[in-house]
């Protein structure tokens, strides 16, 4: 299924990328697909409460969400076999407008014996990194 | 309050069996924007070579974060939850899981170190079939903010 041609990928190949657009009603779709019911997520009045500036994403969803464009280029889902991210920013969820997440990605090395090729995901939010070290390994073998 | 250094290299107790189903995997694939068929359409998966739709790379989380629990409930573990971030997540698949997968979790604690007036806590999850078939590894940083 479309799968890209190992034999054609170098290091440091851009991959397409994506923006995606986040608003309360993702967080509670995400909340209820996931079942991490944390209020941090939906509400306001308890976001607030515990210092935080507002609602914010679940590190899961920026997360599940910035793979799609992995799992695009690579043809099948099935073929992410490893993917590792660190959360280095809240992404917070304006209630009148939501937010947009930036998403790109560029070949990091290539496992020429296996096959594996792992892309360096980058997330980010007006400019501000929301993932780091969010690497992706593909399966192409 | 700093977590309780002894639980490291404690392992907690496997969840209840969840069977994944092409419902759950649906509606998980929908709320991370997950377009690929092959979540949602048998025929596509079968192609493939799947026996049913396959789950999303992180859609493991779900059976994972039920075995956390276990760790984060743990009242000689002392986690504040109120005050817990989470830092970083890793999965590695070592199949996709698929619809009609019945599975466990079970969570060990990797390692537990104070850093700034902070704990972070590493976490390890297997994910496995009933049958004792190990689908998906995943790891976890929790950071328990300090008092300050």
């Amino acid at each position: 299924m479309g799968a890209p041609d190992f034999d054609q990928l170098s290091v440091g190949d851009q991959i397409p990328g994506a923006t995606v657009h986040v608003e309360r009603a993702t967080m509670v779709r995400y909340a209820g697909a996931s079942l991490d019911f944390n209020p941090i997520h939906y509400d306001d009045r308890f976001a607030t409460s515990v210092g935080l500036p507002d609602v914010i994403a679940h590190g899961m969803w920026t997360m599940g969400s910035a793979i799609q464009i992995v799992v695009d280029w690579a043809g099948d889902a099935g073929r992410v076999v490893e993917y590792t991210v660190r959360f280095s920013a809240p992404v917070p969820v304006p209630y009148d407008s939501g937010t947009d997440v930036a998403v790109a990605g560029r070949v990091k090395s290539l496992d020429e014996e296996r096959r594996r090729v792992v892309i360096d995901i980058t997330a980010s939010v007006g400019g501000a990194k929301v993932l780091s070290r969010a690497l992706a390994t593909v399966d192409l073998g | 309050m700093a977590v309780n250094p002894k639980v490291e290299g404690r392992t907690y107790p496997a969840t209840k069996p969840y069977v994944v189903s092409r419902a759950k995997i649906a509606e998980f694939a929908r709320a991370v924007g997950a377009t690929d068929p092959v979540h949602l359409d048998p025929a596509v998966a079968r192609e493939r070579g799947y026996s049913d739709v396959i789950a999303p790379p992180t859609f493991a989380v779900l059976v994972a974060q039920q075995a956390e629990a276990h760790v984060m409930t743990d009242p000689e573990a002392g986690i504040d939850y109120s005050r817990l971030v989470h830092g970083e997540e890793g999965f590695v698949h070592h199949r996709p899981l698929v619809a009609g997968d019945e599975v466990t979790a079970h969570t060990t604690v990797v390692r537990v170190r104070a850093a700034g007036g902070h704990s972070m806590v590493n976490l390890r999850t297997e994910v496995d079939t009933v049958d004792g078939e190990n689908v998906t590894t995943t790891t976890s940083v929790v950071v328990i903010r300090g008092d300050s």
